[in-house]
């Protein structure tokens, strides 16, 4: 059970933050940590691929713009003139889709954001393995410009299709109603129950992430790190792996891109932009390649510091330099640093 | 397609291949000496243009492009210094990461310096609407200026590899790192000319293009991704097949506006650039066994 203190550190440091915001009555850190937390499922994801599996993604922002802008799209986009159109029709008899009026008294027909999120799902999982397929033959450099030029297209597609909204992004997305009565929205008086469907999601993405790492899969995963050929000949099915774990982080970020859509009620093409990506791989490496708990804890302080605005203009800048910073002074990751001063240090251990 | 639309897309299209051939023989000249491929390669397309135009407020034209060559050499050099040249052995995906960092900075400050404005230089000969007819399409006389800017390029290079000593030793790093250092070359300075030279060359393509199709913070990233298409395409490290490759991607690019909308003109390059990934990432003109010999 040991593995497992992180995990129940991470509840009650989660319970502790809402009950410490409640006291001190600045619930309004809750939204910020909110979006953090489904930004930090992304970097999690990526984490997976990059430090375990070894292969570089310079495109994941473009599965979290799958992911939220399908969901978007659909459950916003008024089917009522189609009503007649066989395939609308057959989606609305078998309950797929709901009637509501919007905020000027007109009726929509869309569809229900299980069914659309179900859609963004599938298609995900079909893009990923598409792409995945492919480009994860490719190697080092190839490998990321293949990756950055699958993010610049998904982003061009984006600003090209008015299905998407073009450059001015979808708003006016409805609220997800979960089980249980708990509904994503980013409605004032929902605030603390999506923060916790936010951090049970990141707490169930996390068990899962460390199962993965600590079976078979991950073990096969660490050798194609070390060395893809060696891996390779002790039998593991190295294309076979990395694929399935391209594809899980996929997924991950997908669902983060749903929810985070739903919560915030809208989505621009800046959530596909190379920032994004870009940003994604710089926590990571903050987070210390190989390791989801560096990953997340890292994903949700800058995340949430570049939320709150503190960095200004300089957004992108910070990012950056921390990218820099780190690859070149602490390329283990910001918790590895401590070790490499001890050894600098004259006399050192290690 | 009438003759003379087709000319007016031939023309247009070798103006374009050609500033994308420069972009990746910048980054030919830095992969050689170090088998790193600079992301920040477009960024000095972007401030050479940048500053000269900023110079030429103050100085006359030539001057002012001059200076700004020298300059982006100079950010060039400071960049590898800073960042590359004392890191032991650094593996491919830290130098990747290091390169991108490096271009996100640039652009942030070139942000903060020059703005979000579109700027341009003036127009070397003639103005804005003057025009040379050639075979019935009517060109821009700057496109004269960017074709012989980038002839001057290729011809200059093969020149420096082929003829100066200079150049010699440079291609003695590229073709093996451990015989050079074991023949006295100071293998970490011609590094630091490499990036010169390749931010150089990006310098002065930046200059000459800036009346044609303008000079922004961001125009980087783009430039890069196409640049990288048309070094794959004609095979990594190979200079001279990357001029021809970066005329096939701008005719093929100038000709598709008549087929499809222009707003998926960029996402073209980019599908080339993926197929060619998939199918020959030696290269339409590479070797096969020469790139399995070398580590990407």
């Amino acid at each position: 059970m040991r593995r497992y203190f992180p995990v129940v550190f991470l509840i009650m440091l989660v319970v502790l933050v809402q009950q410490l915001t409640q006291l001190t009555g600045t619930s309004y850190y809750l939204t910020q940590l909110t979006m953090s937390a489904y930004y930090s499922l992304v970097v999690v994801g990526l984490c997976l691929v990059m430090g375990y599996a070894g292969q570089i993604s310079i495109g994941h922002a473009a599965f979290f713009a799958i992911g939220g802008y399908l969901s978007g799209a659909l459950t916003s986009f008024n089917l009522l003139p189609w009503q007649e159109n066989g395939l609308v029709a057959l989606l609305n008899r078998a309950g797929l889709l709901v009637a509501s009026l919007d905020l000027y008294g007109e009726s929509l027909l869309t569809v229900h954001p299980w069914g659309a999120s179900a859609v963004a799902i599938i298609v995900t999982i079909i893009v990923a393995f598409a792409i995945g397929v492919p480009v994860l033959k490719l190697k080092g450099h190839y490998l990321a410009m293949a990756t950055l030029g699958f993010g610049i297209i998904i982003y061009r597609f984006i600003l090209a299709t008015p299905y998407f909204g073009e450059a001015d992004g979808i708003s006016d997305i409805p609220a997800f109603p979960l089980v249980l009565g708990f509904t994503i929205s980013g409605d004032f008086s929902s605030r603390v129950s999506n923060y916790y469907v936010a951090w049970v999601l990141v707490v169930i993405a996390m068990i899962l992430l460390m199962n993965l790492v600590d079976s078979r899969v991950g073990r096969a995963l660490r050798a194609i790190h070390g060395s893809e050929e060696a891996a390779q000949a002790m039998g593991v099915d190295t294309a076979r792996y990395k694929l399935y774990t391209f594809v899980i982080s996929a997924v991950l970020a997908a669902i983060a891109g749903i929810f985070l859509t739903h919560y915030n009620g809208g989505i621009g093409p800046s959530e596909a932009g190379i920032m994004k990506s870009v940003r994604y791989v710089a926590l990571v490496a903050v987070g210390g390649m190989a390791s989801l708990w560096g990953a997340l804890s890292m994903g949700i302080i800058l995340n949430f510091m570049s939320l709150r605005g503190m960095f200004g203009n300089y957004d992108d800048a910070v990012f950056g330099a921390i990218l820099i910073m780190i690859m070149l002074f602490a390329p283990q990751g910001l918790l590895a640093l401590r070790f490499n001063l001890r050894r600098l240090w004259p006399g050192g251990r290690d | 397609m009438s003759f003379d639309l087709f000319c007016q897309y031939f023309l247009a299209g070798i103006t374009y291949g050609s500033i994308y051939a420069v972009v990746a023989i910048g980054f030919n000249i830095i992969y050689n000496t170090t088998g790193i491929i600079n992301f920040a390669q477009g960024e000095f397309v972007m401030l050479g243009g940048m500053i000269a135009i900023s110079l030429n407020q103050i100085l006359p034209l030539p001057l002012a492009i001059g200076l700004a060559i020298i300059a982006t050499m100079i950010i060039g050099a400071l960049i590898e210094m800073i960042f590359i040249r004392w890191l032991d052995q650094p593996s491919v995906l830290r130098m990747i990461i290091i390169t991108i960092g490096v271009s996100i900075l640039v652009r942030e400050v070139a942000l903060h310096v020059w703005g979000e404005s579109v700027r341009s230089l003036p127009y070397f000969t003639g103005n804005e609407i003057s025009s040379v007819k050639i075979l019935g399409a009517s060109v821009s006389p700057q496109v004269f200026w960017v074709l012989s800017a980038c002839l001057l390029i290729v011809a200059g290079l093969s020149i420096f590899f082929k003829r100066m000593s200079l150049g010699h030793e440079m291609r003695a790093c590229s073709a093996n790192r451990m015989a050079a250092t074991l023949c006295g070359i100071n293998v970490k300075n011609m590094v630091t000319l490499s990036f010169m030279l390749s931010a150089g060359i990006g310098a002065m393509a930046g200059c000459v293009v800036s009346p044609i199709t303008y000079t922004l913070y961001d125009m980087g990233p783009g430039l890069a991704i196409k640049g990288f298409t048309v070094a794959i395409i004609g095979g990594l490290g190979n200079s001279m097949a990357a001029v021809a490759a970066g005329l096939i991607l701008g005719l093929i690019e100038s000709f598709s506006v008549s087929v499809m909308p222009l707003v998926f003109q960029d996402v073209i390059a980019i599908i080339i650039l993926l197929l060619i990934l998939f199918v020959r990432p030696h290269g339409i003109f590479g070797n096969k066994e020469a790139a399995g010999l070398k580590e990407f």
